[in-house]
C-alpha cells in the first residue's frame, strides 16, 4: 500500500479546509482512495485550522502515522497541531518566510524545509487567495494534473462565477511556478484510476443507510458532532416522501420518533452523548411499548460536555446498560465510514423486524471524516414490521405471546385493533398489569425477540486465522486492519481480527466460533476505563491471556502504533 | 354532598317542543343517560369494592331501563320518524335531569347516601316533566308529559321506601385508616 | 331547555363506542370520570371513527386515560406526551390526535414541551385535567397549586407562584385556549368538540377536582361560571381577560386564526435508489 499524507494549516479565514477538500476531490478523480480529517481551534470563526489529507492506492480507514507534506499559510497557534501532524526527517514543511520562523514544536524531528512566499504571491494575483496558491504548490509537488484541479474547481466555485474561477486558476498557476524546484512526492494512484469513487462522511453515510433502510420520519435536535446526519437527511427525506421536524430538545426528539413510529413510520434521530443521556428513559419506553426506533449516537469525548469535537468510544456503557429495568435492545457499531451505510441500514431493518430500539454507535472520527471510497454496496435490507391486518374475530392482542416474541403490530387507522401502547407493564392485550406472571411473560417475550433472531454473519467482521486474535469495535478497526495488513505484507500472519458490529444482543456461540483455537487476545479500544474490555468479560468467554490497548480521546489510534504494539505483543 | 347538587344543578327550564316527537326524543335521551350513568357508577363502585352501593346503582339502572324500554315502545307505536337524534344540551343543567353527577360519589359512601342521590334525580325528573305539562298548550304533549311526571313521582316514592331500609350513615362513614395508594 | 340537532350527518356512533372495557382506577368522585364521558361524547358527536383517533398521554392519574378509551392509545413516560403526539400527528396527519394529562405532567416535567407545542401549532388537541395536585404520588403541590397550600413535602406551602397555563398557552402561540369544568359535561363536551375542530394547537384546561387530596375542590362547582364575555380572536384582549380572571371563568377564551404547522411531504417522491448520487465524484 502506498500512501501520501498532506496537512494544510492556516488561520484567520485563510481557507485551509477548503484546500484540503479540493485536494481530496481532485485525488479521487484520479482514482485515489483517501481520508480527510480536520483539527480546529475553539474559535467559531477565524481560528486556526488544519486539514489533514491522506491518500492511498488502497482503501483506507485510518489517519496517518506521519505526514509527507505540511504546508502552512501562517504559524498562528500551529503548535497545537503538533501532536496530530507527526513529522520526521523525510517530511517536508513548506512555509511562508514572511510569516516568521517555523515553531520549534514542528522542527524537533528535523523535517526538510522549503519556503514559498505564499502571501506575497496571492497579492500578485487579482483577487488571489493564499489557499489557492497553496493548492497550486501542493498540486505541483504531488503531481496532480491541471485537468483534475480545474474539474473540482469548476464544481466547487461554479456558483461564484467565472471571475472567481479565473482568479483561482491564476493563483494555482502561480503556486505551481513557485513550487517548481521542490522535490516531488508522488500521488499513490493505482490501476483502478478512472473507476468512479464516492466522497462521503460517516455522518452522511449513516444518513444514507437510514434512507436505504426505509426511514421516513426524523426528529432533530442539533448537537456536535451529529448535526450533519440530521441536516443531510432533512433534504433526503424531502426527496423520498418523509418528514423531519426540529424538536425543542432531545427528550422531545426521541418521543417524537416514538409517536411517528407508533403511527407506522420507520423513525430515527441522531445525537451525541449528552443527548443520549437525556434519551435513555424513552429508550426504555420503546423497549416496553415495543415501538421500533433508531438512535444514532455519534460519540464524542465525555463525560458531561466533555470534548465535543473529538471521538471517543466511551458511550458503550450507557448504550448497553443505561436503561433502567431489564430492557433488551439493539446496540450496533459501524467500523468504517463505508460501513456507516450498511450498519445503519441494518439497524433500521433490525429495529423494525424486532420492534425494539436500536442504538447505532458511530463516533466523531467516522462521522466527520471525509473519505474516498468505492460506491457502497446496496443491501436488500429494508425495514419491515410484522403488521396486524385484522384481529381475526378475536380481541386484538398487541403484545401477543408468540414463539418468536414478535407480535403483529396494528397501526392506527386499522379498525378493530385499537390498543394502547404502554410503558407500564402490561398483559398481552396491553392492559396495565403488575402481576408476576404478566411481568415474567412480557420480559421473556421481549428477551426472546432478540435471542431467537438469526443475526447471521454480519454480527462481526472476522478476518484471518491463527492462535492470536485482536478484538476491537467501531472506528478503531480501521487502524487495526491497516496494521495487520502491514504485518501480513511483511509475511507475519497468524493473527485474527474480530471487529464486533452487533454489540447487543450478545452472540456467545458465534463469538466462541470466531475465537476457536485462539490462545491469546489483544483488545483495542478508545476509552479510558476500558469499557469494551469489561463488556466482553461480562458476556463472553475469553482466553486467560489478555492484553489491552486502550486510551481516551482525543488522540486517535494510528496504524503505526497499533502495528508496533501487535509486534511486541505477538512476537511476530 | 347532595346539598350542593340540589342548589347548583336543580334549575329546570321550559323546553321548546314542537310536537310529541320532540318530547319523546327528550324523554328517551334523559332516560338513556340516566340508565347509562347508573350502570357506570355501579361499575365504578364495584371497582372500588363498595358492593352495596354498586348494587343500589345497578338496581336504579334496571328501574330506568324499564323507562327506556317503555319510551322506545311508544316511539315505535307512534310510528314517528326523524326524531331529533343529535347531541342534546340541557339548559341550566350540567347533565340530564335524571343523571347523577359523578363528583358526588365517595368510595365509602353508604347505600342510603347513594339512594339520596337517586332521590334527587327522580325529583328532578318529576319536576322536569311537570314543568312541561303545566306550561305547554299542546294537549298531546300535556297528556304525555303528565303521564311521565306521574311515573317519576312513583319512582320518588319507590326510592324513599328503599331508603327507609337503610340506616343513616354514621358520623365517621368516610373513615379509612389506610393511606391512599401510590401508583405510577 | 333547548336542544340543537346540529349534526346533519346521521350519527351512528355513541359515546360507549369510544370506551374500553377497562375499569378506571380513579377515585369515585374524581372529575376525570366526567372528562372521560365528555371526550367520548365529543368524539361521538364528531362521528370520528375510533380507529382514526389516537389519544396520547404521559404519567399521572389523568394520563391513564388512553387505556380507558377504545381509540388507539399511547401511554408514554412522564411529561413527554406532547412530543409523542406531535410526532404522531406529523407522521400521520390523517389521524385525529388528542393529548390528555394532568397539571404536573404538562406544566412541570413537561413544561418545555408545552411552550413549544403551543409555538409549533401542530393540529392537536391538548386536554389537561387540572386538579392542582400530584394525585398519583399522594398529593404533593403541582405547578398550579396555590403557594400557601400545606403539604408534608413543603410544609406551609411551596411559596411559589401558581403557574398560569392559559396565559402561557396564549403567549406561546396556542391557537385555541379554553377553560372547562369536569362537572359541566354539556359545556365541556361542546368545548372539546370545538377544540378538535379548530385547526392548529388547541389547549383546553379542564378543572377536574381531586376528591382524595383536594376535597376542598368539591366546592369548585359553586365557583365556576360561564365567562361573562364572548370568545375573541384578539390575543391582547384574550390576554387581559385571562390574566385578570379568578381561574373560574369557563368557555372558549381565545380562538385564533394562525395557520397550523405545515407538514410538507411531497405526494410524488423519488425512489430511495436515487438518493446518494451526490456523493459520486
Amino acid at each position: 500500500m502506498k500512501t501520501l499524507s498532506i496537512a494544510v494549516v492556516g488561520s484567520g479565514g485563510a481557507g485551509a479546509l477548503t484546500t484540503g477538500n479540493l485536494l481530496l476531490e481532485a485525488a479521487a478523480r484520479l482514482g485515489c482512495y483517501g481520508i480527510q480529517t480536520r483539527s480546529v481551534g475553539p474559535q467559531i470563526r477565524g481560528g486556526e485550522a488544519a486539514a489533514m489529507v491522506r491518500l492511498s492506492d488502497e482503501p483506507i480507514d485510518c489517519i496517518s502515522d506521519r505526514f509527507d507534506i505540511m504546508l502552512a499559510m501562517d504559524w498562528n497557534n500551529v503548535h497545537r497541531f503538533a501532536p496530530e501532524i507527526l513529522l520526521d526527517e523525510n517530511s517536508l514543511i513548506i512555509g511562508d518566510p514572511a510569516e516568521g520562523e517555523v515553531p520549534p514544536a514542528l522542527t524537533r524531528s528535523n523535517p526538510q524545509r522549503r519556503e514559498v512566499a505564499i502571501g506575497a504571491l496571492a497579492k500578485q494575483v487579482r483577487k488571489g487567495r493564499a489557499n489557492m496558491i497553496a493548492l497550486g504548490v501542493i498540486a505541483e509537488v504531488i503531481g496532480l494534473p491541471d485537468a483534475a484541479v480545474i474539474a473540482v474547481l469548476e464544481k466547487q466555485l461554479g456558483k461564484k462565477g467565472e471571475e472567481a474561477l479565473l482568479s483561482s486558476l491564476d493563483a494555482i498557476t502561480a503556486g505551481r511556478a513557485a513550487a517548481a524546484g521542490i522535490e516531488p512526492r508522488r500521488l499513490p494512484v493505482n490501476g483502478s484510476a478512472g473507476t468512479a469513487k464516492w466522497i462521503i462522511t460517516g455522518n452522511h453515510a449513516a444518513g444514507l443507510g437510514a434512507i436505504r433502510g426505509g426511514i421516513k420520519f426524523v426528529a432533530a435536535y442539533p448537537i456536535t458532532p451529529a448535526t450533519e446526519v440530521l441536516e443531510w437527511i432533512s433534504k433526503a427525506l424531502s426527496r423520498t416522501g418523509g418528514t423531519l421536524v426540529q424538536a425543542e430538545d432531545e427528550l422531545a426528539s426521541i418521543n417524537m420518533i416514538l409517536g411517528a413510529s407508533f403511527g407506522g413510520q420507520p423513525s430515527l434521530t441522531a445525537t451525541s452523548g449528552p443527548g443520549l443521556s437525556l434519551m435513555v428513559e424513552s429508550l426504555g419506553l420503546a423497549v416496553s411499548a415495543e415501538v421500533p426506533i433508531v438512535v444514532i449516537d455519534v460519540m464524542r469525548g465525555g463525560p458531561s460536555t466533555g470534548i465535543p469535537t473529538i471521538a471517543e468510544q466511551s458511550d458503550l456503557n450507557i448504550a448497553v446498560y443505561g436503561l433502567h429495568g431489564d430492557a433488551p435492545h439493539l446496540v450496533l457499531a459501524p467500523n468504517s465510514v463505508t460501513d456507516c451505510v450498511a450498519t445503519t441500514q441494518w439497524s433500521v431493518f433490525l429495529a423494525e423486524a424486532l420492534q425494539t430500539p436500536a442504538v447505532v454507535l458511530s463516533d466523531q472520527y467516522l462521522g466527520q471524516a471525509r473519505c474516498i471510497i468505492d460506491a457502497p454496496q446496496t443491501l436488500p435490507l429494508r425495514g419491515e414490521r410484522l403488521l396486524a391486518t385484522d384481529a381475526g374475530g378475536e380481541r386484538y392482542q398487541r403484545y401477543a405471546v408468540t414463539e418468536s416474541g414478535v407480535s403483529p403490530m396494528a397501526i392506527p387507522g386499522l379498525p378493530g385493533c385499537q390498543h394502547t401502547a404502554d410503558g407500564l407493564e402490561h398483559n398481552p392485550i396491553g392492559t396495565p398489569s403488575s402481576t408476576a406472571a404478566d411481568h415474567q411473560t412480557q420480559l421473556d417475550k421481549r428477551q426472546r425477540k432478540l435471542t431467537q433472531f438469526d443475526f447471521g454473519d454480519r454480527w462481526a467482521d472476522i478476518e484471518g486465522d491463527g492462535e492470536l486474535a485482536i478484538i476491537t469495535w467501531g472506528s478503531v478497526t480501521g487502524a487495526v486492519r491497516e496494521a495487520l495488513g502491514r504485518l501480513r505484507a511483511e509475511g507475519g500472519g497468524g493473527i485474527r481480527l474480530v471487529s464486533i458490529r452487533l454489540l447487543t444482543p450478545v452472540q456467545p456461540e458465534r463469538f466462541a466460533g470466531a475465537l476457536a483455537g485462539v490462545k491469546r487476545v489483544l483488545l483495542i479500544e478508545q476509552s479510558h476505563s476500558a469499557q469494551f474490555r469489561h463488556f466482553l468479560a461480562a458476556h463472553y468467554r475469553l482466553p486467560e491471556d489478555i492484553e489491552i490497548l486502550n486510551r481516551a480521546g482525543p488522540l486517535l489510534f494510528r496504524a503505526g502504533e497499533v502495528y508496533d504494539r501487535i509486534k511486541s505483543w505477538s512476537g511476530v | 354532598m347532595s346539598s350542593a347538587t340540589e342548589s347548583k344543578l336543580f334549575r329546570p327550564d321550559v323546553p321548546r317542543l314542537d310536537g310529541i316527537g320532540d318530547l319523546l326524543a327528550y324523554a328517551l335521551a334523559l332516560e338513556v343517560e340516566a340508565t347509562e350513568r347508573y350502570a357506570e357508577l355501579a361499575e365504578l363502585m364495584a371497582t372500588h369494592n363498595n358492593r352495596d352501593v354498586a348494587e343500589s346503582f345497578r338496581k336504579m339502572a334496571r328501574v330506568e331501563q324499564l323507562h327506556v324500554d317503555e319510551i322506545r315502545k311508544r316511539i315505535e307505536q307512534s310510528r314517528l320518524t326523524d326524531l331529533p337524534t343529535a347531541h342534546f344540551r340541557w339548559v341550566g343543567l350540567t347533565s340530564g335531569p335524571e343523571s347523577t353527577d359523578p363528583a358526588d360519589l365517595h368510595y365509602l359512601m353508604t347505600p342510603r347516601q347513594a339512594l339520596e342521590l337517586a332521590l334527587i334525580n327522580e325529583k328532578r325528573a318529576h319536576q322536569y316533566y311537570d314543568t312541561i305539562a303545566t306550561s305547554t298548550t299542546d294537549p298531546e304533549i300535556k297528556a304525555l308529559a303528565a303521564e311521565f311526571a306521574e311515573e317519576e313521582k312513583e319512582h320518588v316514592a319507590l326510592v324513599e321506601a328503599w331508603m327507609e331500609k337503610y340506616p343513616e350513615a354514621d358520623e365517621d362513614w368516610d373513615r379509612d385508616d389506610d393511606p391512599p395508594v401510590l401508583q405510577d | 331547555m333547548s336542544q340543537t340537532a346540529e349534526a346533519a350527518a346521521p350519527v351512528t356512533l355513541t359515546p360507549n363506542d369510544y370506551k374500553s372495557n377497562i375499569k378506571p382506577i380513579w377515585c369515585p368522585g374524581c372529575g376525570d370520570y366526567s372528562v372521560l364521558l365528555e371526550i367520548t361524547k365529543a368524539l361521538a358527536a364528531l362521528a370520528l371513527r375510533p380507529e382514526n383517533v389516537a389519544i396520547v398521554s404521559g404519567i399521572g392519574c389523568s394520563s391513564r386515560f388512553p387505556a380507558y378509551s377504545n381509540c388507539y392509545g399511547f401511554h408514554g413516560v412522564h411529561g413527554r406526551a406532547l412530543p409523542v403526539a406531535t410526532g404522531l400527528k406529523i407522521a400521520r396527519p390523517d389521524l385525529t390526535v388528542l393529548c390528555t394529562g394532568g397539571d404536573g405532567d404538562g406544566f412541570s416535567i413537561g413544561g418545555n414541551h408545552f411552550l413549544h407545542a403551543c409555538r409549533r401549532n401542530v393540529d392537536l388537541t391538548y386536554i389537561v385535567m387540572d386538579n392542582q395536585v400530584y394525585g398519583m404520588t399522594k398529593g404533593q403541590a403541582s405547578p398550579t397549586t396555590d403557594p400557601d397550600w400545606d403539604h408534608v413535602l413543603m410544609p406551609g406551602g411551596t411559596g411559589t407562584r401558581a403557574f398560569q397555563p392559559l396565559v402561557i398557552a396564549l403567549a406561546s402561540g396556542a391557537n385555541f385556549v379554553a377553560r372547562a369544568f369536569s362537572g359541566d359535561p354539556a359545556m365541556t363536551t361542546d368545548i372539546i368538540i370545538e377544540a378538535i375542530r379548530h385547526p392548529g394547537f388547541s389547549f383546553v384546561q379542564i378543572l377536574s377536582p381531586c376528591v382524595t387530596f383536594r376535597p376542598d375542590q368539591r366546592e369548585w362547582r359553586n365557583f365556576v361560571r360561564q365567562a361573562p364575555v364572548p370568545e375573541t380572536n384578539d390575543p391582547s384582549r384574550a390576554a387581559r381577560r385571562i390574566m385578570s380572571d379568578d381561574g373560574f371563568n369557563l368557555g372558549i377564551l381565545y380562538r385564533g386564526d394562525r395557520p397550523p404547522y405545515r407538514i410538507s411531504r411531497k405526494a410524488e417522491f423519488e425512489e430511495v435508489t436515487a438518493i446518494g448520487k451526490e456523493f459520486l465524484v
